[in-house]
């Protein structure tokens, strides 16, 4: 079908089917807890046992979770229609340090932006006069801050710590593009880059309608949801097993509040890790509940999804390993501080 | 005979795009030459900051996400 009968087909049929689709997801999410619980006493296994408690938490958290992303990733894909990263770009270009590396954090959670193009993007904005800084602060607010992490943090956490990892996730990168820019690193970037002066290309100006509107935010719930719901499940499985297996409180003396180390340690164990939040906050959730300390494990998920290895390997064409090093220095100090904070903000 | 430029790194949604491409001028009739640019530099040289970029006949129609299928029939006949 092409996308234009698609999205004939739904602006036709709109407010019917978008009611009846809220109305089945209301109906699914309300039967959560019996849902589960009816599963389990499906299998041969004794409810109160170590392994009825697993299943019965996987089986209650799966499928709230994957209710809960599909939800959201279709409300971003219907955000991220009134935005593109050329449009972003134009909005911060000869901007000023501060307040641009503020619109850049901000625009970097609704622009639409692929790790695969995380390069043209980054020689796309330096080379038409966006400040290094500011990119910078794009380039760590859009993987970190996402709607996959906040919808996790939401379903499984709470919505206070959602907002709070939100508010800092943006502080962050606002902070450490704006150390960057200080620095005045430009001739740390590959010489190559520096002697591109494109500029802008002149893109004719489109107006989604309603109808394609929509359509982008299921294809949205079609290209996220359909690639990150295995690490959903992978990580809610680990999650069941550290929920169903793991003692009360093992974790407080090596990841609690007490021990300071832990988060410095969360840090550098995140940096090598490459994995998609999606299989991290399952993990995370479960961790929480066994003692270990809120900040410690929200500074080794900012790791692990803000500072990959891949990530840098990609930016390796753009940028020196000086300039690469720095990077990893400021953001790593900045998830430092965001970690102790946490920990002590959420006593 | 229009020249058709795919920008891309090389990932999987630039490489449907050259097929897309293909086959949209086999639809409209056109005859059509699609190069992959998958160079850094070569891209940035036209301008955009997300990929796929189309470019048709040396002009930037295009850039980021898939184009809706009458807008690059579009391109391509005009």
């Amino acid at each position: 079908m092409s996308a234009a009968t698609q999205a004939k087909m739904v602006s036709a049929a709109r407010p019917a089917a978008a009611l009846g689709a809220v109305a089945a997801w209301a109906v699914l999410y309300s039967q959560l807890v019996p849902f589960s619980e009816w599963v389990v006493s499906l299998l041969p296994v004794e409810r109160q046992s170590r392994l009825g408690e697993a299943l019965a938490f996987f089986f209650y958290d799966a499928p709230k979770v994957l209710l809960l992303l599909t939800l959201v990733v279709f409300g971003m894909g219907i955000v991220r229609t009134w935005f593109s990263a050329e449009r972003t770009r134009a909005l911060l270009a000869g901007r000023r340090e501060g307040v641009g590396n503020a619109m850049a954090a901000a625009l970097g959670i609704v622009t639409p932006f692929c790790s695969c193009s995380a390069v043209p993007l980054f020689i796309g904005f330096v080379s038409a006069g966006v400040p290094l800084g500011v990119t910078f602060s794009f380039l760590i607010a859009a993987p970190m801050v996402n709607e996959v992490a906040l919808g996790l943090l939401f379903a499984l956490v709470g919505w206070r710590v959602a907002l709070s990892y939100l508010a800092f996730g943006l502080m962050l990168a606002v902070v450490a593009g704006w150390v960057i820019g200080r620095l005045k690193l430009e001739a740390w970037l590959e010489p190559w880059v520096l002697r591109i002066h494109a500029g802008a290309a002149d893109l004719p100006r489109t107006r989604p309608t309603l109808g394609e509107r929509l359509v982008a935010g299921l294809d949205a719930v079609r290209e996220i949801v359909g690639r990150v719901w295995y690490w959903v499940i992978g990580g809610i499985a680990a999650g069941a097993l550290i929920h169903g297996y793991v003692p009360e409180d093992l974790l407080a003396s090596i990841m609690g509040k007490e021990a300071w180390w832990s988060v410095p340690a969360a840090v550098i164990v995140g940096i090598p890790m490459y994995s998609n939040a999606a299989g991290i906050i399952p993990v995370v959730e479960a961790l929480l509940g066994k003692g270990a300390a809120l900040g410690t494990v929200l500074a080794f998920m900012m790791s692990v999804i803000a500072l990959s290895l891949p990530e840098m390997i990609i930016l390796r064409k753009v940028l020196s390993v000086k300039l690469i090093a720095v990077f990893v220095a400021v953001v790593g100090v900045g998830i430092l501080a965001v970690g102790f904070l946490f920990n002590l903000l959420f006593a | 005979m229009k020249d058709v430029k795919v920008l891309g790194p090389g990932c999987k949604r630039c490489e449907t795009m050259v097929q897309i491409v293909k086959d949209a001028a086999a639809q409209a009739g056109v005859d059509v030459t699609v190069t992959k640019v998958t160079d850094y530099a070569e891209i940035a040289g036209y301008g955009i900051a997300s990929t796929p970029g189309i470019v048709v006949d040396g002009k930037v129609v295009h850039a980021g996400g898939p184009p809706k299928a009458e807008d690059l029939v579009r391109w391509i006949t005009a």
